[in-house]
């Protein structure tokens, strides 16, 4: 067989970079990180204590969980505002409303994640725009901090994640005829019977590809809970962050990695077997 | 079709427009905002409204600091925009490769390498952040202990490891969009201009990567973009100030307090990724019409 490939010249000219790039950017990093996660700080020898120390401290599993389940939170809250506006645009609006309110909604997202959680903190700090017109409409007479709670960070997350679900349902609703919406009301289909039965089983390649995304990114997330949600945030990726830059406890920020990845890959494997997707097919 | 027989459409219209006009008024309301705030002559980067004024931008008075007269926010506006460029070079080069080799080549493994090569987007950004700094960081020692110290600086939180990390998973991106245009190109048209004396590689330059250049180009704006925005990754491989790029130096000052010059530099940002934004909606919109 490597006889047979040797001969190709061409396949190696191309295969090189290829494996230079995925080889040292991307999997020998993760078997490093992975093989620091079972070494000891000090010593260098092998053990199981960076793991041990997640597990026995109700701290980091608080953590952890509370991560998870904001996560999920905020995915099924983002796909509950999705579903409808993408279904809104692909079926309801005309090729041009379609065009102008696509650009309103995929324009703000070419804009860094930095900015986008400016606008929101400019919006709902204590000095800020939202405060100042409630005092202005006589609501409340003095500031108040909307920062640094639970519900902030969930609407900073949807905010940053709703176009990563919306493109995708988009894209699978576009294939969708709609004389098959038609055919099943003139088979005396009402609005919820023809959303259950045609419209959603059609979306769901899309339902799915964009909440793994979306969860994902979550999951994943640092700069949107950490200036929202300031030190109440309580989210995993923290105390990465700060193992690695703030302790220098590599061993230790390696093992957070490797739960971290471990349960999002698990998860979003479970989802897709679950619900009988392939993502890759549906990218 | 959009007629009042669409039973599913004309109940409900109205309910429809204002539900619409509400997503666009959470996604584009926060920015909009923040845009009239950055010309407003108010320290507290908030309203009431006391003017009109550029001074966020130009000022030079140590009390109210212009982004134009900010060196370090200058610097960091070139750093990323150095950074940007050299990482759409090499994710370009490397996603033409790769489309190569997963549309031409076949070879044992194409399936799993294919996968392999998606992993970069799916890893979450810390992730990816710490294992290449940690991998970096051991080849970085080794190599300062075989050939004296200093002989690892290239593989030290830098601007090259900024770049090396963010090609990392912008490099997956480019693949994606340049094997899909790739995989709709006729191969007959190269062999034909082989049949009429070019040779290969005069046939792919003049014939496959000009059939590519949409592909390209809107795969190279939007590689430009996923860089000059990006902070997980980022964060964790720059050093000195010849890596800190926008973002970082953002996320510093978002810490210690909101002041009105980030309102023009969201301004500037917001300017400048909307025209490449639109920029590459439109080439992308180029490659359908075309294939």
């Amino acid at each position: 067989m490597f006889a047979k490939i040797k001969k190709n010249k061409g396949l190696w000219l191309v295969l090189t970079p290829h494996l230079l790039w995925i080889g040292l950017l991307f999997v020998l990093p993760h078997i490093k990180l992975f093989w620091l996660s079972f070494v000891d700080k000090r010593s260098g020898a092998l053990t199981l204590a960076n793991y041990a120390k997640f597990f026995q401290s109700e701290l980091y599993r608080h953590v952890f969980v509370h991560t998870a389940l904001f996560a999920i939170l905020v995915t099924l809250i983002t796909l509950a505002i999705s579903f409808p506006t993408a279904f809104i645009v692909t079926k309801v609006l005309g090729k041009k409303m379609k065009a102008v309110v696509l650009l309103a909604i995929v324009l703000p997202y070419w804009i860094s994640e930095l900015i986008q959680v400016f606008a929101w903190m400019v919006l709902l700090r204590e000095t800020g725009v939202i405060s100042y017109m409630l005092q202005a409409l006589g609501i409340t007479s003095h500031n108040i901090e909307f920062l640094y709670k639970d519900a902030t960070i969930v609407v900073g997350l949807v905010y940053t994640s709703i176009l990563f679900m919306i493109i995708p349902i988009i894209n699978s609703l576009d294939s969708l005829d709609d004389s098959l919406i038609e055919a099943s009301y003139d088979l005396g289909g009402d609005f919820w019977s023809t959303m259950r039965e045609i419209i959603i089983p059609h979306a769901a390649p899309g339902i799915v590809v964009g909440s793994v995304m979306v969860f994902m990114l979550n999951l994943g997330n640092y700069v949107t809970v950490t200036l929202l949600g300031g030190k109440n945030s309580l989210w995993f990726t923290e105390n990465i962050y700060n193992q690695f830059i703030v302790r220098f406890n590599q061993n230790q920020g390696a093992a957070f990695g490797v739960i971290l990845l471990t349960f999002s890959v698990l998860l979003v494997w479970v989802v897709l077997k679950v619900t009988g997707q392939d993502m890759t097919e549906a990218m | 079709m959009f007629t009042a027989k669409n039973k599913w459409k004309s109940p409900s219209y109205w309910f429809y427009y204002s539900y619409v006009i509400l997503i666009v008024l959470f996604t584009a309301g926060p920015l909009l905002i923040t845009f009239i705030l950055a010309f407003n002559n108010n320290e507290a980067a908030s309203f009431p409204w006391q003017g009109f004024t550029l001074d966020w931008f130009y000022s030079k008075t140590p009390d109210r600091m212009g982004l134009f007269n900010d060196p370090r926010m200058i610097s960091a506006l070139g750093v990323s925009i150095k950074v940007a460029v050299a990482v759409t070079i090499l994710s370009i080069l490397l996603g033409v490769n790769n489309a190569f080799l997963f549309v031409r080549e076949k070879f044992i493994g194409k399936e799993f390498f294919y996968m392999l090569m998606l992993g970069p987007l799916v890893v979450p950004g810390v992730v990816l952040g710490t294992s290449i700094l940690s991998f970096t960081h051991a080849i970085a020692n080794s190599l300062d202990m075989t050939f004296g110290s200093g002989a690892g600086t290239f593989f030290r939180p830098g601007f090259w490891l900024v770049v090396l990390g963010q090609v990392s998973f912008v490099a997956t991106t480019t693949t994606l969009v340049i094997t899909a245009r790739l995989r709709k190109f006729d191969q007959s048209l190269e062999e034909a201009a082989m049949d009429l004396g070019s040779s290969r590689a005069q046939a792919i330059l003049s014939i496959t990567l000009r059939f590519l250049m949409p592909a390209i180009i809107g795969a190279a704006i939007v590689a430009f973009l996923f860089s000059f925005e990006n902070f997980n990754t980022t964060y964790f491989l720059s050093g000195t100030a010849d890596s800190t790029t926008i973002p970082i130096i953002l996320y510093s000052r978002l810490r210690f307090g909101l002041s009105p010059e980030i309102n023009a530099v969201s301004v500037v940002l917001m300017i400048s990724t909307g025209i490449l934004g639109l920029l590459s909606t439109f080439f992308q919109k180029g490659d359908d019409l075309s294939a």
